[in-house]
């Protein structure tokens, strides 16, 4: 019998407690659980620590005024190269960041996901990445050659946040793009693991959607499951949808002022999921 | 077809696949509109061995032309984001990045500009530039040359220039290699005996003088600066028929 792990939407926010670290999956502006993002907005939680290969879900919850830190290798939307809420965010000093390169931050999910206190590279020498964390540290290898290298700490979760294509009542996960990105890794450097999927099917349907490297995420790596059809608007989410280049047009214009946040916030935060889905239909 | 001389965004696109040619069998990972054109072109000329994406997780081994949707595709790799830190750190890529700042060791900047703690201006943050730089060949592409981007110093230094590889010692910067700066306006290399930049070529129609007005640090100068060389007609005909048949390489580098 396949465990029932469904949620609701708002179950999932109120997991997330002010100061938490709180990792999203997707990469810029592709396939992030954006229904999940938005319930954060709305809900009273502040002071979070995000990690994320960053897109709109970075602007937003800063926007928002959720957010202590990110931790980040870039905040992209990818067809607009700078994400506009963000920048507002560092331009202002409302939110500090720690600095890594994209391939620092895979490995410090990995050691967080394998329980290591951290896992070393080359990656980090002589740029500023060392300079803006001072807390880095590096490492010699204990083995003749004693080589120095970066001791990439673990990044550890308290809650992770991915979105899916389908999914089942027992937390499997299956993409269906071309790229996984790093969600499996987020889920399993977390405490807390929640997937967000546009379907929830039966188990006996993974395998005629996609074969089964596409079912990426297995029941070990999540804690709760939440069917949010269209729930990665606007970001991409192909093959069920591309992402909706007008509406994120009209996301960055949104920061050009305080009045022009608002209106946004009105009409696409602080509505229902149902209610934003149905105004973004039309 | 396009027709006529050859524009100044053609021999860009040239400048660029020299960069690429001889490299042997690596990725060639051009990033931007003309570093695709000039990478591409490369691959379709004088270096078939050349192992390039679709620009997103596919690695292809036709030519894709640029900005038409859904080419076709003649896939022979999955390379998800997750892959390419395989390849970058295995040392089989060649990368050509774009810089916000650049400075005459090649340190390269297009993180943020200004304090850490409030940037004046957020741009892209880290990126892949410390890995890439100190894993692999990196190359540079300027579409606008100017003594904005060629700094005496930038602020934040997200690719590794040759004094802080060197600074690192023999073994930790063994990998590190700097291959050339394409601009709008000639080719820059650090072909000197300290690793300073030096202009390599101006592209036809550039004076000496243009160039170096528009670097904001002494650059290294021999006496006679050669020129940029022109695309053969096998090149024009790839670049103008297959490989941008829309002109986006105009767009990025108008003609003078």
């Amino acid at each position: 019998m396949i465990p029932d792990k469904r949620v609701t939407i708002d179950e999932v926010a109120a997991e997330v407690r002010d100061g938490m670290t709180v990792g999203i999956g997707g990469w810029g502006s592709r396939r992030k659980p954006m229904a999940l993002v938005r319930a954060l907005c709305r809900a009273s939680v502040k002071d979070l620590r995000i990690v994320s290969y960053g897109g709109p879900d970075v602007g937003l919850l800063c926007r928002a005024g959720k957010v202590r830190e990110v931790v980040y290798a870039f905040v992209s939307l990818d067809s607009i190269p700078l994400e506009p809420h963000f920048r507002n965010a560092r331009q202002s000093g409302s939110v500090t960041t720690m600095e890594l390169d994209e391939g620092m931050f895979l490995l410090g999910l990995q050691a967080a996901a394998w329980r290591v206190p951290f896992l070393p590279t080359r990656v980090g020498l002589g740029s500023d990445v060392m300079r803006f964390s001072p807390s880095l540290r590096t490492v010699r290898s204990p083995y003749d050659d004693g080589e120095e290298l970066v001791a990439m700490p673990a990044l550890e979760l308290d809650v992770a946040l991915i979105h899916m294509h389908r999914g089942d009542q027992g937390g499997t996960g299956q993409y269906l793009n071309v790229d996984p990105y790093f969600d499996d890794l987020m889920c399993m450097a977390a405490t807390r693991r929640f997937m967000s999927v546009e379907q929830i099917v039966a188990t006996e349907r993974f395998l005629a959607d996609g074969p089964p490297q596409s079912i990426r995420i297995n029941r070990l790596m999540t804690d709760g499951v939440v069917e949010t059809p269209h729930g990665a608007h606007f970001t991409e989410c192909v093959p069920d949808y591309p992402r909706d280049e007008a509406f994120q047009r009209a996301y960055t214009a949104s920061a050009k002022s305080d009045e022009a946040w608002s209106e946004f916030r009105a009409r696409y935060i602080d509505v229902t999921e149902a209610d934003y889905q149905q105004v973004v239909k039309s | 077809m396009r027709d006529g001389p050859p524009t100044r965004a053609e021999v860009c696109a040239a400048a660029i696949a020299d960069c690429f040619a001889g490299d042997g069998e690596i990725l060639a990972n051009p990033i931007g509109t003309l570093p695709v054109i000039g990478g591409r072109l490369a691959k379709a000329t004088v270096a078939p061995e050349l192992v390039m994406t679709d620009g997103e997780a596919l690695l292809v081994e036709n030519i894709i032309p640029v900005g038409v949707d859904n080419p076709e595709k003649v896939v022979a790799g999955w390379n998800p984001y997750r892959a390419m830190f395989d390849v970058v750190w295995s040392g089989r890529r060649h990368v050509m990045m774009g810089a916000s700042q650049l400075d005459k060791h090649g340190n390269q900047n297009f993180a943020f500009i200004g304090s850490h703690a409030a940037p004046r201006t957020q741009l892209l943050g880290m990126r892949g530039a410390p890995g890439n730089t100190i894993n692999d060949i990196t190359s540079y592409w300027i579409p606008a040359h100017t003594a904005r981007v060629f700094v005496p110093a930038v602020d934040v230094v997200s690719g590794v220039g040759y004094d802080r590889a060197r600074d690192l010692g023999p073994v930790a910067g063994r990998f590190h290699h700097l291959g050339r700066v394409v601009t709008n306006l000639c080719v820059l290399d650090f072909e000197t005996p300290d690793h300073r930049m030096r202009l390599r070529s101006v592209h036809p129609g550039v004076a000496v003088e243009e160039v170096v007005t528009a670097t904001g640090f002494e650059l290294a100068v021999e006496n006679d600066v050669p020129e940029s060389r022109f695309p053969t007609d096998d090149e024009l005909e790839w670049i103008r028929q297959r490989i941008d048949p829309k002109g986006l390489g105009e767009e990025e580098v108008p003609n003078p």
